[in-house]
């Protein structure tokens, strides 16, 4: 869904960001129930709040949290949103944080990416002056998506594990390395899957933001046969990355001494491990939601459970590799790529999930404005959005409805995202192809 | 140990829940166990599990089902003898049939040729609105026929209704109770007992006792009674009528309620009471769910006289034991402190419906799930008769039943919850379409990713060609695709 904005509008941008917050507000003390907190594709059991009130409560009443096998959070955001009973300005607190973080890292992306195409001396080719700030639209997509509002409102953990990894991506662009350790640790705390944004992180620290293959420099500096060494960019380098290791082991040590005192006499790390890691990698509850995996694992058999589990979390894994061996000298993007595949097969997906990527989306706009098929993602995100509702209303609460429809709708969402990644990754290797032919001189040949 | 079948439900409201019939003996519908072991606390489980399998055996009944753990629990409070060590277990839609009337029968010397058992004709008793056997026969030495005449009719009869245009008490002595204005019995009693006195009520229960070796094959024993007039008298009640139901629609969620309501009992314990400044009423609830029915024990209301009140004012004790999904159901034990004079008092808890894989549900997925009876007692109160006999060495063992003092106890019904279901034709297509779009995503990203210029291509492939011989070319070939993997990188 690329929401590409010629101009902003008369608005500036901190007019859109008061008027997102009021919108929240207003939703938020709206007189009536809007019971968005119970739909499936705001809360799942991961990040459910009224979950979070059961664990409170078993804890309270001095039983572990995990006892039932109602919460499977992490026993800090217990200690820390249990006893909070406005709980809503919590997200939406958090979603601003967001934002902010999003429009800085997006202003670092939009300057690197003026000065390495500044070295390549591609300034005059490239319509440097119709740049649209991508900070600023990143943000502004964040906060005004109704994906990001309605995980808002709807009382779920989404915002604050999206914050979590925009602090890891935000830390890591503007080389603060305890930050982005603490966001890398704490996301993965959350919920398991941003550990594999490791991978771009330390190309972050490494290499420095998003920039075009340093062979296009080198080649360059070939053509006019000067070897300016200032204006290369700069040799992967390990010494961040050392530094972001100790930080991040300090942490991890830190949030599981943390957890360890909170649950000692509930059965330790262990029970905690076996109930949120365990869970999330084992699938057990076939609630649906907008995923995928809640009605394979109702309807496959009990003797491949197993296998079947063990190839939809290598299916993520697998791809690490070849996405990080093609888009290196691009670790933002790449973590926007691993983020969104990480929503698209993860056990218990929502719609705060999507909201992050389509967040992060907007720091390319400048990249991918030649990304295929953008309005067919775009009415398919609105038509899925419209009837998933639909047909759960139809499944559940009326009875005339059949599980098939809900889950199609859920399939169609998976297309839409599947579509989304692979045409956002080959919008961006023509970027990039376009610049090497730019440099060589060879005509434009965006399609191969 | 106790193990009773029972179809049907003792209807507390016509039938009463205060003397130890109704107490003790009335069961909720299907099978229900429960059993104190005596071994250490890691072998209970294992005895558990072979003691439902032996009575299944033996009972011609699916009591085996109660092995796993998601079905039975271990209560705390609420049976009073041992806790820790009991194990509590039911099977609410299991459906009782002569087949397991038959193994009762082979317990008893005679089977179903003689005795008592020739009473026991089948096809009135499955006609019958309730009926319920026990596991806790008592060995007796001659057997005798009882008929109970309880508190309320004794009142009813003493007492008549003026409307009825009699005239008051009729004088009516143990003597002549067989022959009165309002009933007539066809045979006389041996032996009459009356209840020593009661402290819930004031007229007293009457017990006829009716030898049965006294008749023979020419003297057969033809017990009737025959109304002369239209009585209609109230049985004595439990202080509170309890019920239960479900509230909310939709197969998301739900919510239990408990309700509570005042009967004339508490009216009459309320006016003896009434000197007392504070006087409270304690209830035990023990309620049992299956886990899939999530129950949030944060969402416990408490509603007296149709006022929400804070749990804390009535609740006094707890104990909560959630359910873990697929091991073990939740188990949820109150106890209630009301104020006597309280008129309505509910409980509610909200709950979410799980969802279950397909080789979960029952062959009839669409009737649902039963969630088992609440047990609610009222341990202050204790249904027991104690009946005045001059013969202290031929102790009845029927007698000595009544004597035992059991807290008065009530079932609440069985509950019934539909569950969503998926669609049970489709393993193979989910199976199938979901492959397809994982492949869908494998396939493109891979192709997306490995994808090369065209005049890289013919670059490469010009560069072979410049080699000669097989190997060379092949070793040039291979060198390339790893360089070209390395420096190409669009």
């Amino acid at each position: 869904m690329e929401k590409v904005k010629k101009k902003i509008g008369s608005f500036s941008f901190w007019n859109w960001v008061t008027a997102s917050i009021i919108f929240r507000l207003i939703l938020i003390y709206f007189p009536k129930n809007l019971n968005l907190s119970s739909r499936p594709e705001v809360s799942t059991p991961l990040t459910s709040f009224r979950r979070l009130a059961e664990g409170y409560w078993l804890k309270q009443s001095f039983m572990s949290p995990y006892a039932g096998s109602m919460y499977h959070g992490s026993p800090l955001l217990l200690s820390l949103l249990g006893p909070l009973t406005i709980n809503s300005l919590v997200s939406v607190i958090a979603d601003v944080v967001s934002a902010m973080l999003i429009r800085a890292t997006g202003q670092n992306l939009r300057l690197a990416y003026l000065r390495s195409l500044e070295s390549l001396d591609l300034v005059k080719q490239i319509e440097v002056s119709e740049f649209l700030f991508s900070g600023d639209i990143a943000a502004l997509i964040y906060l005004c998506n109704p994906f990001t509002i309605v995980a808002c409102v709807g009382l779920s953990t989404s915002p604050i594990e999206n914050m979590a990894v925009i602090l890891c991506l935000y830390g890591a662009c503007s080389r603060l390395i305890p930050l982005a350790a603490f966001g890398w640790v704490i996301a993965t705390h959350l919920s398991l899957y941003p550990a594999i944004l490791i991978i771009p992180v330390i190309f972050l620290l490494g290499c420095g933001p998003d920039s075009p293959p340093r062979k296009l420099f080198l080649q360059r500096h070939q053509q006019k046969e000067v070897l300016n060494q200032s204006k290369l960019p700069p040799r992967f380098s390990w010494g961040p990355v050392i530094h972001f290791a100790f930080w991040a082991f300090l942490w991890s040590v830190y949030v599981l001494v943390l957890c360890g005192i909170s649950l000692k006499q509930f059965g330790g790390l262990w029970e905690m491990f076996k109930s949120t890691y365990g869970f999330i990698l084992t699938v057990e509850d076939l609630s649906p939601n907008i995923g995928v995996l809640w009605y394979f694992f109702a309807e496959v058999f009990e003797f491949f459970r197993n296998f079947f589990l063990i190839v939809f979390h290598v299916n993520i894994l697998f791809m690490i590799l070849p996405l990080a061996i093609r888009l290196r000298h691009r670790p933002c993007y790449l973590a926007f790529v691993y983020v969104a595949i990480c929503s698209m097969l993860k056990s218990y997906p929502s719609v705060g999930d999507s909201a992050l990527y389509l967040g992060l989306l907007g720091w390319f706009v400048n990249e991918l404005a030649d990304m295929q098929f953008s309005l067919f993602l775009f009415c398919g995100y609105v038509g899925v959005s419209l009837l998933s509702p639909v047909m759960h209303n139809l499944w559940i609460w009326r009875g005339t409805g059949n599980a098939n429809f809900y889950f199609a709708t859920a399939m169609v969402y998976a297309c839409l995202q599947i579509v989304l990644v692979v045409e956002g990754v080959s919008a961006m290797l023509n970027h990039d192809r376009k610049l090497r032919n730019l440099i060589t001189g060879k005509p434009q040949d965006a399609k191969s | 140990m106790e193990l009773s079948f029972t179809q049907g439900r003792w209807n507390y409201e016509s039938w009463g829940g205060f003397d130890p019939i109704s107490s003790s003996n009335a069961k909720p519908p299907g099978v229900e166990l429960w059993a104190v072991f005596d071994v250490p606390q890691h072998h209970i489980d294992a005895s558990w599990k072979n003691l439902t399998h032996t009575l299944s055996g033996l009972f011609c009944a699916s009591i085996n089902f109660l092995e796993s753990t998601a079905t039975y629990s271990t209560p705390e409070w609420s049976f009073p003898p041992a806790s820790g060590n009991v194990r509590y277990g039911t099977l609410p839609c299991e459906a009782v049939c002569t087949e397991n009337l038959t193994p009762w029968l082979k317990l008893l010397p005679c089977r179903d040729k003689a005795g008592i058992a020739l009473l026991l004709d089948r096809p009135s008793l499955y006609r019958g609105f309730y009926h319920s056997q026990r596991g806790r026969c008592v060995l007796a030495k001659s057997s005798s026929v009882y008929l109970l005449l309880d508190r309320g009719l004794v009142a009813e009869l003493k007492f008549p209704n003026k409307e009825n245009g009699k005239s008051a008490a009729n004088g009516l002595t143990s003597e002549n109770f067989w022959s009165n204005p309002s009933f007539e019995l066809s045979v006389n009693p041996d032996r009459i007992f009356l209840e020593e006195s009661s402290s819930h009520s004031k007229s007293l229960s009457i017990l006829y006792m009716f030898q049965v070796e006294k008749y023979s094959e020419s003297e057969p024993f033809d017990i009737g009674l025959m109304w002369k007039v239209p009585v209609a008298w109230l049985c004595q009640q439990t202080p509170l009528h309890a019920s239960r139901f479900l509230m909310g629609s939709g197969n998301e969620r739900g919510a239990i309620a408990i309700s509570l309501k005042s009967t004339q009992f508490t009216e009459g314990f309320m006016s003896a009471n009434s000197k007392d400044g504070s006087c409270e009423l304690r209830v035990d609830v023990f309620q049992v769910v299956p886990w899939y029915v999530k129950v949030y024990f944060h969402s416990l209301r408490v509603f007296v006289d149709q006022q929400p009140r804070a749990v804390s004012d009535f609740i006094e004790k707890i104990h909560v034991s959630p359910s873990k999904d697929k091991m073990s159901p939740g188990v949820m034990e109150v106890v209630l402190k009301l104020p006597c004079r309280v008129n309505t008092a509910a409980l509610t808890i909200e709950f979410d419906k799980g969802f279950l894989r397909i080789d979960e549900y029952p062959p009839d997925a669409n009737q649902g799930f039963d969630i088992p009876s609440a047990i609610i007692s009222f341990p202050n109160f204790h249904a027991s008769m104690v009946f005045l006999e001059d013969d202290s060495l031929n102790r009845s063992p029927l007698l000595s039943k009544f004597q035992e003092k059991c807290p008065v106890m009530s079932y609440t019904e069985v509950l019934l919850v539909p569950l969503t279901t998926p669609d049970f034709s489709m393993p193979y297509n989910v199976i199938t379409i979901k492959c397809t779009v994982f492949a869908l995503y494998f396939g493109s990203l891979l192709n997306v990713l490995q994808r090369r210029v065209a005049e890289e291509e013919r670059f490469l492939k010009a560069k072979a060609a410049k080699k000669t011989g097989r190997l060379p070319l092949l070793l040039s070939k291979l060198s390339a695709k790893l360089r070209g993997s390395g420096i190409n990188q669009d």
